[in-house]
């Protein structure tokens, strides 16, 4: 701690150079912090509390290939398999693309008894949405984000599915009731969500009439979750339409592997920031302790060794590094409440922003390294007579 | 007779530039008593700037013996060297080395931060140095912003703070007017007369050389006379 008084002003001598380096490193910090909070959400899914006990069965070999609803019942057989639903991808928006909507068609009395005690809604508005066929469940951040109420009409055009009647994508909905989910995990990731009738969905769309996206299946012991998904899988093991089942973390992050692999597209563009950024400090650094060569020589003479000149230099490098990326992550960490309207449906965590203190601290020492062997093998007698 | 601080026998450097071997002091002998006031003089490349080097620590010699407070210097190791020149030796540049991001204070402390003293502590001894030269008013000014006067006495005042035994000055006033010399020189001669600091400096001026208690002239790497001055 004694040195850093030392260090802050020697990090200072030029400011204006030393400013726009920091600014450098924050804004490349900042980018760390958003883009690994996005990836660390994308690989580490979260189901909230109620997920432990819930698992899912897609196509064997695909999540985007149908299931037969017929698949229900045998799954329902399974011992330990205490209810089963079944769900598909609508793929809707709200007037424009950018406007999603997690529109989901599922079958009411299953899928609210395998999901009770999950969600908040009226026993009046349930009532409602039982005895309107068309009628939709809306979550209440979603209701607030397009300003519906409870009575509108909304169209979703489906990016996927026609409709048999008239062979068009818009299907339209009679919002009868709104719902929230008890969880907070829950309540993040159900904000772009609409409830619908399985039953309108499957007699309503022209094609791949009785099949399912997936299934999902609560289970009486969490514990007996691999011998139960193996199970279930054994009994398609020889039909058209084989299953994996798998918990609904492992499925949910096969399901943003759709996407493609976000960790490789964001740790590359890291990558190519950070290895400008290791460029830019670098010179920066080093053309600094070319400037005081006489001033370490200096300090040399007064005393210090070759190893604290070293460890100054270091020390400097690092101050500069940690500081600019405590900055940016702070930055980053701000920018998660705006990040989260941007990926609804995503849990964010700040978790994710520690290993850029890490990084900071390797980016220091890389940097810092160079210059500081330099100052350490400084020969006195000829520094001094360089500033004569 | 008083004991010697700095004690040479038989001291030679050579550097090697290129294919050639310039040997730039030969077989050299030298005492100096402790609580002695020494001016170096000689013309340039005659060796003073080497032997002031060899004296403070910052150099080694290519043979012979340099004792100096009581230590062999010629056996120590670049770190051992640096330590004792903590502990030992002040230094006084010509053109003052003082950090120029660092204030008057700040820079008398630089050596204090290898010692185990508190920021307090620092802080302290920092300005009782700084009132010694006559100057702690200037203690929160950076150098940019002191004459050349007081900023040598800065550098002298950095020189003192960890109370050496011996200061080195290389050309303390080489960069001065006549009338900042004479101050730092009577500075340089209170320091050695009433606070009895052992004083090697290395000058061109006659008159800076009158305030030593003995002059040494040297000539192409040798000593070539020693007297004593009437200051």
């Amino acid at each position: 701690m004694k040195y850093f008084p030392f260090l802050w002003a020697t990090l200072w001598r030029k400011k204006i150079r030393t400013l726009f380096t920091l600014l450098s490193i924050v804004v490349a910090f900042l980018l760390f912090g958003v883009l690994e909070t996005v990836d660390y959400a994308f690989s580490h899914p979260s189901v909230g509390a109620s997920g432990a006990d819930l698992l899912i069965t897609t196509n064997k070999f695909s999540i985007t290939l149908p299931l037969p609803f017929s698949d229900a019942q045998q799954i329902r057989s399974v011992p330990g398999v205490t209810e089963t639903t079944w769900i598909s991808w609508f793929g809707g928006y709200y007037q424009e693309s950018k406007n999603f909507v997690f529109a989901a068609p599922v079958d009411t009395d299953s899928y609210f008894n395998l999901h009770k005690g999950d969600f908040i809604v009226s026993d009046a508005e349930m009532r409602a949405y039982r005895d309107t066929r068309t009628g939709a469940l809306v979550n209440v951040a979603l209701m607030k984000k397009f300003g519906w109420t409870v009575g509108d009409k909304v169209p979703l055009h489906s990016t996927i599915w026609t409709q048999k009647k008239d062979g068009s994508l818009d299907w339209t909905f009679d919002i009868v009731g709104t719902f929230d989910a008890k969880d907070p995990i829950q309540a993040s990731q159900q904000a772009s969500t609409l409830f619908f009738h399985y039953e309108l969905f499957d007699e309503g769309r022209s094609y791949s009439k009785g099949k399912v996206g997936w299934f999902e299946e609560r289970v009486a012991d969490p514990a007996q979750s691999a011998a139960i998904a193996n199970r279930i899988d054994a009994l398609f093991e020889n039909s058209s339409d084989e299953t994996k089942t798998q918990p609904a973390k492992d499925f949910m992050m096969a399901f943003m592997k759709q996407f493609g692999d976000i960790g490789f597209v964001l740790r590359a563009i890291l990558g190519a920031v950070f290895f400008a950024l290791l460029f830019l400090t670098g010179n920066t650094m080093m053309q600094s302790v070319r400037e005081r060569v006489p001033e370490l020589a200096v300090l040399k003479t007064l005393g210090f060794s070759d190893g604290s000149v070293l460890r100054l230099v270091i020390a400097e490098s690092l101050l500069l590094c940690v500081t600019a990326a405590l900055i940016g992550l702070a930055l980053s960490y701000g920018a998660l409440p705006i990040l989260k309207q941007g990926l609804q449906g995503v849990e964010l965590s700040p978790i994710a922003l520690l290993p850029g203190i890490g990084v900071a601290v390797l980016l220091g020492v890389i940097v810092g390294l160079p210059p500081a062997v330099r100052a350490m093998r400084l020969n006195i007698i000829a520094a001094l007579a360089d500033k004569h | 007779m008083t004991e010697a601080i700095v004690s040479l026998r038989s001291v030679a450097k050579r550097y090697v530039r290129g294919k050639q071997s310039v040997e730039v002091l030969q077989g050299l002998d030298l005492d100096i008593a402790t609580g002695e006031f020494v001016a170096l003089m000689g013309p340039s490349g005659s060796g003073k700037t080497t032997l002031l080097n060899l004296i403070g620590g910052l150099d080694t010699p290519t043979s012979g013996e340099i004792t100096v407070a009581g230590q062999r210097l010629d056996r120590l190791g670049s770190g051992a060297l640096a330590r004792w020149r903590s502990n030992h030796v002040g230094f006084v540049f010509q053109f003052y080395n003082l950090m120029p991001m660092l204030n008057a204070q700040r820079n008398v402390e630089l050596p204090l931060l290898l010692t185990n003293l508190s920021g307090a502590k620092r802080k302290a001894n920092a300005l009782a140095a700084l009132t010694l030269v006559g100057i702690a008013d200037r203690a929160k000014h950076k150098p940019s912003e002191l004459s050349g006067g007081q900023a040598q006495r800065v550098a002298i005042a950095r020189a003192l703070v960890a109370d050496p035994t011996l200061l080195v000055c290389d050309e303390p006033t080489g960069d001065l007017d006549r009338k900042s010399a004479d101050d730092v020189l009577h500075l340089l001669q209170v320091l050695n007369r009433e606070h009895g600091k052992s004083i090697v400096m290395v000058t061109h001026d006659p008159k800076a050389a009158e305030f030593a208690g003995r002059q040494l002239h040297m000539d192409k790497g040798s000593l070539l006379e020693a007297g004593s001055s009437a200051a």
